[in-house]
């Protein structure tokens, strides 16, 4: 790997396994006061936590890297992996630079650890951000736009200053940028894929879990400019698939290797999909909050934990599988996940409507074997390019 | 359209009918039957949920509720929800994933029959109340794949601190005014008539009255009644179709009439094997029953002398014992604020801070939790719950799992051996008490 790739990807790496948060630590302690806010997928508005002059740090689990000891205690065995890790990360005071938690509406398995957390750790800020199913401006609206007040005083409380409307702005504009970047990433990425590989390309997202925005930016555009450049990397005559049901438990790295060495090229996938929520600039002008509002109504993500007034599970992924060129779906979502597994008949009828091509499986974060899924895929791909229609 | 079974089978034969018990029969006998025939006698069918009903608008445009949930747990007391099951997943929905929609699922693939044998109706309208469980919501969507109706969604804001707040009342008024009612009016070509729902708010409020009085008689001792095994019937009319009718106020005067004879001569809970006799144990639960062994799982209590005396799932369509009554002064703020006080829509903290009051104010020696693996809701944190009510309280907590509706999660042996066990361990902390 030339020297610039390779940097940019060991650093990420280094973020990647840095599941004792040094790098926030030490973001902290370069300027005495500094404050950090945990968030827990899919969505929260990480603008207003930039804006109060805190870190917002993506909390996904320990993944394969951290032995549960104590997690385990606090969970029945049916409950998927990703809260029992996160308990064990606070537990062991991996997660002591953080000085609150947000925890969004996704499930009830997050909305019931936020109750844990806040009597596990009653000295810390712990906030449910309850986003609105309903997205009508005057009603789902008017209710966002206060929720979202309410975070914006608290945040001001924690951090000992008011969070202003320019400041607010300002950090509206940076978060463009970043999704901005990521968009690029994306797109470049359905067109190319070969120059980005999945698990390269994973540990760039996931770098913006714990880097500053502006930071995260700016290695986005350094991978997108330097991963095209990089031997070895040219078209090959593999499958091109969408990744389904991995917006909050995350897979292993080596999963997602697993699926690309069998075959695949990942043309689009809902990987962290809370930095890419919004599906486009949110406006730097006028009222933030009003802008943040409507922006959740109008430009929001689809995804299994989001109602749809109109119906039509499944067409945001038959449209992806168009937009992407794709020739499949692989169905990747964690054990005991209740809204990618409920959401997976809709989206299979849809698929089979459209006579499009797709398997699953499941997985846990720390999921070590993947001779079966690597087995599954390949055959999968195969029988893609084998016998789809040309 | 409750627990208790429209057509008695041995399984869920009690022993001992009471004119409630007879009532209650006869209330959902009567209303499987218009359902039955609501589509020919011109009637409109709204299928919704348990927590966060809205019985009384729904009843206020003469439409007709049908429950899924009560369909399902029916259905494991008739031990067809294992079959149910199977022909779901048959159908590509995850054994991981809520027993409740997939028994649901499987009851329309095979036919959609009722309780009663006769065909249930379809929907003439989908009313998502979506109120502390997030699973309501896909259960929903994936029932209007499969009918062609339109749905009303009411999203009803988590109370996460346990306190209701101002915008979160205007959120669902708003949702009322402009999402809930013009659908009902659409679907039934009635208008909404806010006089009518205050008349049935009316009639709500005073069975709800004799409702608490029934709940907090097991403060008594003996309890002369069991508020889990014995309170899934109690809350049947309540938290269903009956709200708002003069049957239901009729059910819960006969029921308190009842209960205070039994008060009076210090009697305890009738059990399906007769009158309990000597009530050594009692005990608060924390989550749903099992319903496919419903009966072997009461048994398993009764026979040892243990009464349940207060619930946390007789609280999951509304926490009445706690002073909320619909108000028919402010009919729509009222239906707001039951929808946000259900159980499993308040945050765990609240949901330990009633545990232990109930510990406390009915002096329980004990408290179990039945951990079911349909319902993350409920039993996400339980763990945690079960640490701190024994920390709060010094009372010691028992644990055990099963699930809602799918055989394959009811361990009888494994269950009867760790009730057992726990019940042991209070007897023996008793002796220990008295030397």
């Amino acid at each position: 790997m030339k020297p610039e790739l390779a940097k940019l990807v060991n650093k990420a790496k280094e973020l990647y396994d840095d599941l004792g948060l040094k790098s926030v630590q030490a973001w902290k302690a370069a300027v005495p006061g500094r404050k950090a806010i945990g968030y827990m997928p899919i969505y929260v508005p990480r603008e207003l936590i930039h804006a109060a002059g805190m870190l917002p740090v993506g909390i996904v689990g320990g993944g394969d890297r951290l032995e549960i000891i104590r997690g385990d205690a606090y969970f029945q065995s049916y409950i998927c992996h990703i809260p029992r890790s996160t308990i064990e990360l606070a537990l062991s005071h991996r997660l002591d630079a953080l000085d609150g938690m947000l925890f969004p509406s996704i499930c009830d398995v997050i909305r019931n650890l936020s109750g844990m957390w806040a009597m596990l750790f009653p000295d810390r800020y712990v906030h449910y951000v309850d986003v609105p199913q309903n997205y009508e401006a005057g009603v789902g609206g008017v209710y966002w736009h206060r929720e979202i007040e309410i975070l914006r005083e608290d945040l001001s409380r924690l951090g000992g200053r008011p969070i202003s409307d320019d400041d607010l702005r300002q950090s509206i504009s940076v978060y463009n940028e970043n999704r901005k970047a990521l968009r690029d990433l994306y797109e470049v990425r359905s067109r190319k894929p070969w120059f980005f590989p999945i698990s390269e390309m994973y540990l760039m997202l996931r770098a913006g879990n714990l880097l500053p925005v502006e930071e995260h930016t700016a290695l986005l555009r350094a991978y997108l400019n330097e991963a095209p450049l990089e031997d070895g990397r040219f078209e090959q005559d593999e499958s091109r698939v969408v990744l389904v049901g991995m917006f909050c438990e995350q897979p292993p790295l080596g999963l997602l290797a697993t699926i690309e060495r069998a075959g695949c090229w990942v043309v689009d996938d809902d990987l962290l999909l809370g930095m890419r929520w919004l599906m486009g600039d949110v406006s730097a002008v006028g009222d933030p909050l009003q802008s943040l509002t409507e922006a959740f109504l109008t430009k929001s993500a689809t995804t299994a934990s989001r109602y749809l007034p109109e119906g039509h599970r499944g067409r945001w992924l038959v449209d992806s599988v168009r937009r992407n060129r794709a020739e499949g779906v692989i169905f990747c979502a964690p054990s005991f996940c209740d809204p990618a597994l409920l959401e997976q008949p809709m989206l299979i009828a849809a698929l089979e409507r459209e006579s499009i091509a797709h398997t699953q499986f499941k997985y846990s974060e720390d999921t070590g074997q993947f001779a079966v899924i690597r087995e599954q895929a390949g055959t999968f791909s195969d029988s893609i390019r084998l016998w789809s229609e040309p | 359209m409750s627990a208790t079974p429209v057509k008695e089978t041995p399984a869920v034969d009690l022993a001992q009918k009471e004119r409630s018990m007879v009532l209650q029969k006869q209330m959902i006998a009567s209303h499987y039957e218009e359902l039955a025939t609501a589509h020919d006698s011109g009637k409109k069918v709204v299928y919704t949920f348990v927590p966060g009903n809205l019985t009384e608008l729904i009843r206020s445009f003469d439409l007709l509720p049908v429950l899924p949930e009560i369909n399902a747990l029916q259905s494991g007391m008739r031990k067809l929800s294992g079959e149910y099951i199977a022909e779901a997943e048959k159908h590509g929905h995850s054994e991981d994933v809520c027993t409740y929609v997939k028994c649901d699922i499987g009851m329309l693939k095979k036919g959609n029959i009722g309780p009663t044998g006769k065909k249930l109706p379809k929907p003439d309208l989908l009313l998502l109340s979506y109120t502390g469980c997030f699973t309501f919501m896909k259960w929903f969507e994936l029932l209007r794949e499969e009918y062609d109706c339109p749905v009303a969604m009411l999203h009803v804001p988590y109370q996460s601190d346990g306190h209701i707040h101002g915008h979160h009342r205007d959120y669902i008024l708003q949702q009322l005014r402009t999402e809930v009612i013009p659908k009902f009016e659409q679907v039934t070509g009635l208008r909404y008539d806010e006089d009518r729902l205050r008349e049935k708010m009316k009639l709500s409020a005073q069975a709800e009255d004799d409702f608490v009085w029934v709940l907090e008689s097991a403060k008594n001792k003996p309890s002369p009644i069991d508020a889990y095994f014995g309170g899934v019937f109690y809350i049947g009319p309540m938290f269903t179709a009956f709200r708002g009718t003069p049957q239901g106020v009729e059910y819960y005067q006969a029921l308190r009439r009842e209960i205070e004879d039994r008060v009076t001569r210090h009697l305890g809970p009738i059990t399906p094997d007769g009158p309990m006799e000597k009530e050594r144990y009692r005990l608060v639960m924390e989550g749903p029953p099992n319903w496919t062994s419903f009966r072997e799982f009461w048994k398993m209590f009764y026979e040892e002398g243990a009464v349940v005396v207060a619930s946390s799932y007789t609280k999951v369509g509304g926490l009445y014992d706690r002073g909320f009554r619909h108000d028919p002064t402010r009919p729509l703020e009222s239906l707001a604020d039951y929808c946000m006080g259900c159980y499993t829509n308040l945050g765990l903290p609240t949901r330990v801070e009633l545990l232990e009051r109930y510990i406390r104010e009915y002096s329980a020696d004990g408290f179990m939790i039945n951990s079911v693996k349909s319902c993350n809701s409920f039993s996400v944190g339980q763990l945690l719950m079960l640490r701190q009510l024994e920390e709060r309280t010094g009372v010691p907590g028992g644990f055990i799992e099963s699930d809602l509706v799918d055989p394959r999660y009811f361990s009888a042996a494994n269950i009867k051996n760790r009730i057992e066990s726990y019940l042991q361990m209070l007897e023996q902390k008793r002796a220990a008490r008295v030397a």
